[in-house]
């Protein structure tokens, strides 16, 4: 074997069908690096280059980046635990317990979803703050400040739609906490409550209601306004590195 | 008769680096061009490496947590069992502790909108982007609006009884205050106070606010919404 495993590996990036793949190629230089971001459909809403100071630790803490780590791995974790429940009374809380008792990996799988729902509503959080104390709302990025509080309610309403599912008694009067609050609004509050709930309280319409907007339609709206915040910041100027002092 | 200008023009002739420009920067609120350069470096692999360790190192403390502590799992839903307290998640908890002092249009659609609205017009005003010093101008002006302010908001934080607010909100303006105060030479912190924004305030203010609520909402909060000890059990 005189072929190196990188040699094969370099004669397979020269193949016909690896380029049609992938164009720009692999090389040592700026132009191969800049087409990877700029020829990738998603790295792309990056910019090609970006500022050296907004890449230290102190600028942004990397929490923007931690908080969409978040989501990946509710994604990665949220799709086989989908295979093992059903939105229905009252089997979703004996899928639960299947998950602990049957599923192999199963407690674990739940655990980290849970666990890194709750991280990511921490990180959004300490993400939003810490843009606003180094004042990187201002304008051009004024209007990604504005998605960003969208990210915020949509990442708060996935957690606490995802809170039902186990179909336990945490999560049961959870939920009847937190939608009791909803009739409060003023002359249409007990109808968006229904129509949120599917009834007058918590029931197994509740669920499957919950169910779906967990599992399709808030992520799908996560995702699209994930992208929109990320093409924003290439396009207000990359992540604000702060105010540049006189060299 | 001509218009007064409205910008400021500037130039940069490091021709070596990059062809002449010029610059029209109008009013303050835009970002001023302060330096010539600012080193950038390839977003592959410069950028996305950090961000690929980052996250790397998140997982594997998530996984950590993940092996260490099990997600709680109580009994089958009832509806004819309440649990008492019957809590929102940690994050509601806030509201939900307001919701003991205020009636629920106040505390669960009010205050909340309030707060989203607040959060969605920040940018959009010049004050904060300006960001000047709350105290740079009008100062004795100011000083009386926040004496006033303060007073009116204290008095009916007491008639509600909602000491977990009044009592963070008077030491914040008491910091203000001393922020203002003019002493001969100040020492740093208070420079540094003196130098923030209304909006600096104003935040700062939300998160604490918002911590404590959360705070006594999860860990000092029994049955019947009663004041409770973290270790009594009954939370």
């Amino acid at each position: 074997m005189a072929n190196s495993l990188a040699e094969q590996l370099a004669n397979l990036r020269d193949t016909r069908v690896w380029r049609s793949i992938f164009r720009s190629g692999f090389g040592p230089t700026n132009l191969h690096r800049a087409l990877a971001v700029q020829q990738n459909v998603f790295l792309h809403l990056s910019s090609v280059k970006i500022r050296k100071r907004s890449l230290s630790f102190r600028v942004t803490w990397f929490l923007g980046t931690l908080s969409l780590g978040t989501f990946l791995i509710l994604v990665a974790t949220g799709i086989p635990l989908m295979l093992y429940y059903h939105p229905s009374v009252p089997q979703a809380y004996a899928d639960m317990k299947d998950l602990r008792f049957a599923v192999s990996a199963g407690v674990f799988l739940r655990n980290l979803h849970r666990w890194s729902a709750h991280a990511m509503v921490l990180l959004v959080f300490a993400h939003l703050f810490k843009v606003f104390y180094r004042g990187a709302y201002r304008p051009p990025r004024e209007f990604n400040w504005v998605i960003g509080v969208v990210l915020l309610m949509l990442t708060l309403f996935l957690s606490y739609t995802g809170y039902l599912l186990p179909w336990d008694q945490l999560a049961f009067w959870a939920i009847t906490v937190g939608s009791n609050l909803i009739s409060a609004v003023p002359v249409f509050g007990t109808k968006i409550r229904f129509l949120v709930l599917g009834g007058h309280t918590v029931n197994a319409n509740a669920l499957l209601r919950f169910y779906v907007l967990h599992c399709v339609v808030l992520p799908l709206a996560a995702a699209i306004f994930v992208a929109i915040h990320f093409w924003r910041i290439r396009k207000d100027g990359g992540i604000y590195s702060g105010e540049i002092k006189k060299p | 008769m001509s218009e007064p200008k409205d910008f400021v023009a500037a130039m940069d002739s490091n021709s070596r680096k990059t062809p002449v420009r010029v610059a029209f920067v109008t009013r303050r609120t835009s970002p001023h061009v302060k330096a010539h350069d600012d080193d950038t470096v390839m977003t592959f692999p410069e950028g996305l490496f950090r961000a690929a360790v980052a996250v790397e190192v998140l997982a594997l403390i998530l996984v950590a947590i993940a092996l260490l502590w099990d997600a709680p799992l109580e009994g089958l839903a009832d509806p004819t069992v309440t649990p008492n307290p019957a809590k929102a998640p940690w994050y509601f908890l806030g509201l939900q502790e307001l919701l003991h002092y205020f009636p629920p249009v106040v505390a669960g659609v009010l205050i909340p909108t309030l707060v989203i609205l607040g959060l969605i017009v920040i940018p959009y005003f010049k004050i904060n982007i300006e960001a000047e010093g709350l105290w740079t101008r009008n100062r004795t002006q100011r000083l009386r609006i926040l004496a006033v302010v303060t007073a009116v908001f204290a008095v009916f934080l007491a008639v509600f009884h909602v000491y977990a607010v009044l009592i963070p909100t008077l030491l914040i303006a008491a910091s203000m205050f001393f922020s203002a105060r003019s002493t001969p030479s100040p020492g740093r912190f208070q420079v540094w106070l003196a130098s923030k924004p209304l909006s600096f305030w104003i935040m700062s203010w939300f998160l604490v606010q918002a911590a404590i609520l959360t705070l006594i909402g999860t860990f000092f909060r029994g049955p019947g919404w009663s004041l409770v000890m973290p270790w009594s059990g009954q939370i």
